[in-house]
């Protein structure tokens, strides 16, 4: 009988050593919600009880932020920029990806290395150069700025990450297509990118993640009202002055991540599965 | 196979067609042409910024007025000035003690994880969580949380009795507002620690641990002479990437502190806002940016040496 008690002692105790790391990843979500939906008297009270809701739970601080800012217009943004960088980088993306992983050609390897540095550059390093090309191009203060700046850290990503799928996908089968008189790129059409579906999945759940949680660029090349998105207008739109309506921040906060935790719920598979691939690939 | 199904039209409409895909069939040519996108994105939004920054650096560019030339000055000019200088070593602290803590924390984590679970779904995905949230609004919240009047953390630590009421004024008082980003950064930056070295440790073969408890290693020896070597190319992989994106980090100081209080927080992505945005001179702020850059180059010259190394 203990022999067979032992590992269930042995789970429990790896279980408790596991809370303290959930409570820290959770915690400040499960505060976000709950301050979200207090009434006002409530969260202001200095005597309150700030881990649960004693007084009636309320939507008032999601209605204000629906109805009395801007927040559908940000959302409406940050669901634009996202998809359209998101396409057209993973086009780009994918076509790179493929001739690189896949054809000889002139330099192939040092484009290759060069595609990767690019990806280890970082956003804080380019966004005051970039703020000027943006104003050359004619699009100061719009969200068209951040469609064509998003694609500089998209499409390198992208590439990185399908080019270890496609060099996955034995090169016999797209031979094998090639000899049966398709051209290369019905091969790559029809062979090579069906079986690579799971590799572009995850480049595209990872470009819409990066893009949808862009803070710096979009905070630096739009600022009206109506050109922001959902995290720029949040945390700035927002906060005015001394005076914070955290209710309606905390809303914000909770509204302005559901895209991503839908698509994570769905997802989660490819996105443990990318997240150790972009990196260790 | 869908093979079988693909049209066979050797014979084209046009001989300008059939040229058309014959050259494409051509490696020389496809590839070029279909990297040429990604290449025009890279020199214009990438190389082209990069060199103005350079440029920017070394003038006196302020928004809105022609700039000239001023050779090192701005550089020269920020080593004169306190911010600059405490801007400078709050980004080697932040780094270097966000990454070491998410190291330990990292593997920590990630052999509790490889573990039998219950629910081992959910939990990696509870795990994973911090790190998909949009981080400029998950540091609202922790924001929230490190409220003077308010702070639940500060409400936590009085109702266990670790602090001593009212407790600390977290983004108030200089260590304790580097503590804070510190933390917020590790919180956002484990999930990718964990879960990466995870994946190392799955990989290690069951048969080492075996042969080592065969020659009467305890638990701690196992770790020691088998996990951690076996880990060493993830470890190193993970930290270089987690140091490029913790030394240039903007949105958790900007949005935690803004940089201060009296500039004990500032990183130089912040820093280089502030100067280069909301002050307008955006020479001494690209000077700022450059800063990243010979770190970063380090770095990247690290990385494709161990993915050159892999490869052979």
């Amino acid at each position: 009988m203990p022999v067979a008690r032992r590992p269930f002692a042995r789970k429990l105790r790896i279980h408790a050593l596991l809370l303290p790391f959930l409570i820290f990843a959770l915690f400040p979500f499960y505060h976000m919600t709950l301050t979200s939906l207090k009434q006002d008297r409530e969260l202001y009270d200095r005597h309150g009880v700030p881990l649960i809701i004693r007084q009636a739970p309320t939507l008032e601080h999601y209605a204000k932020l629906l109805w009395d800012t801007e927040f559908l217009t940000w959302t409406k943004n940050s669901l634009l920029v996202t998809f359209i960088a998101t396409g057209v980088s993973l086009v780009i993306g994918t076509i790179a990806a493929y001739a690189l992983a896949r054809l000889k050609f002139f330099a192939v390897a040092s484009i290759g290395t060069g595609i990767f540095v690019t990806y280890l550059v970082p956003t804080s390093l380019l966004f005051l150069p970039l703020a000027q090309v943006v104003n050359w191009i004619g699009l100061a203060d719009s969200k068209w700025a951040l469609v064509v700046t998003y694609p500089t850290f998209l499409v390198p990503f992208c590439t990185w990450l399908l080019m270890g799928y496609f060099r996955t996908v034995p090169k016999e089968v797209e031979e094998c297509a090639m000899v049966d008189g398709a051209t290369r790129i019905q091969a790559l059409w029809r062979i090579v990118l069906p079986i690579a579906v799971p590799g572009l999945v995850c480049a595209a759940l990872f470009a819409f993640t990066l893009s949808w949680n862009e803070f710096i660029y979009a905070l630096t090349f739009t600022s009206s009202s109506d050109q922001i998105t959902a995290s720029v207008g949040v945390t700035s739109e927002l906060i005015r002055g001394d005076i914070y309506f955290w209710g309606s921040l905390m809303a914000g906060a909770v509204l302005g991540s559901v895209p991503i935790v839908v698509l994570y719920v769905f997802f989660l598979d490819y996105y443990v599965s990318g997240l150790t691939a972009g990196a260790v690939k | 196979m869908a093979i079988g199904t693909l049209p066979v039209t050797a014979t084209a409409r046009g001989s300008l067609r059939t040229r058309v895909r014959e050259l494409l069939d051509r490696e020389a040519i496809l590839g070029p042409l279909f990297i040429t996108p990604a290449l025009i994105l890279i020199l214009l939004l990438v190389a082209y910024p990069f060199c103005m920054a350079l440029y920017f650096a070394l003038s006196n560019a302020f928004i809105g007025r022609p700039s000239t030339f001023i050779g090192i000055r701005n550089f020269v000019r920020l080593w004169d000035s306190d911010a600059f200088r405490q801007t400078f070593q709050n980004s080697f602290v932040f780094t270097a003690s966000a990454v070491a803590i998410k190291v330990v924390l990292g593997i920590s984590l990630a052999l509790l994880l490889n573990q039998q679970l219950w629910f081992k779904r959910v939990i990696r995905g509870a795990v994973l969580l911090p790190w998909v949230i949009p981080t400029a609004l998950s540091t609202l919240g922790w924001w929230w949380m490190f409220n003077s009047l308010y702070s639940v953390v500060n409400w936590t630590g009085i109702s266990l009795g670790l602090m001593s009421p009212p407790g600390p004024n977290w983004l108030g008082q200089r260590y304790y507002a580097m503590t804070a980003v510190v933390l917020v950064n590790v919180w956002r930056g484990l999930p990718f620690f964990a879960i990466t070295i995870l994946a190392g440790l799955v990989s290690i073969p069951q048969e080492l641990y075996e042969a080592a408890e065969a020659d009467g290693a305890g638990a701690l020896a196992r770790f020691w002479y088998v996990t951690l070597p076996m880990l060493k190319g993830v470890l190193a992989i993970v930290v270089l990437f987690s140091t490029i994106f913790t030394f240039s980090d903007f949105n958790i100081v900007y949005i935690l502190t803004h940089g201060g209080p009296i500039n004990a927080t500032h990183l130089f992505a912040t820093l280089a806002r502030q100067v280069g945005i909301d002050s307008g001179r955006i020479g001494e702020g690209a000077a700022i940016s450059l800063y990243l850059f010979p770190l970063l180059a380090l770095i990247v010259f690290a990385q494709l040496r161990y993915v050159r190394n892999q490869a052979n």
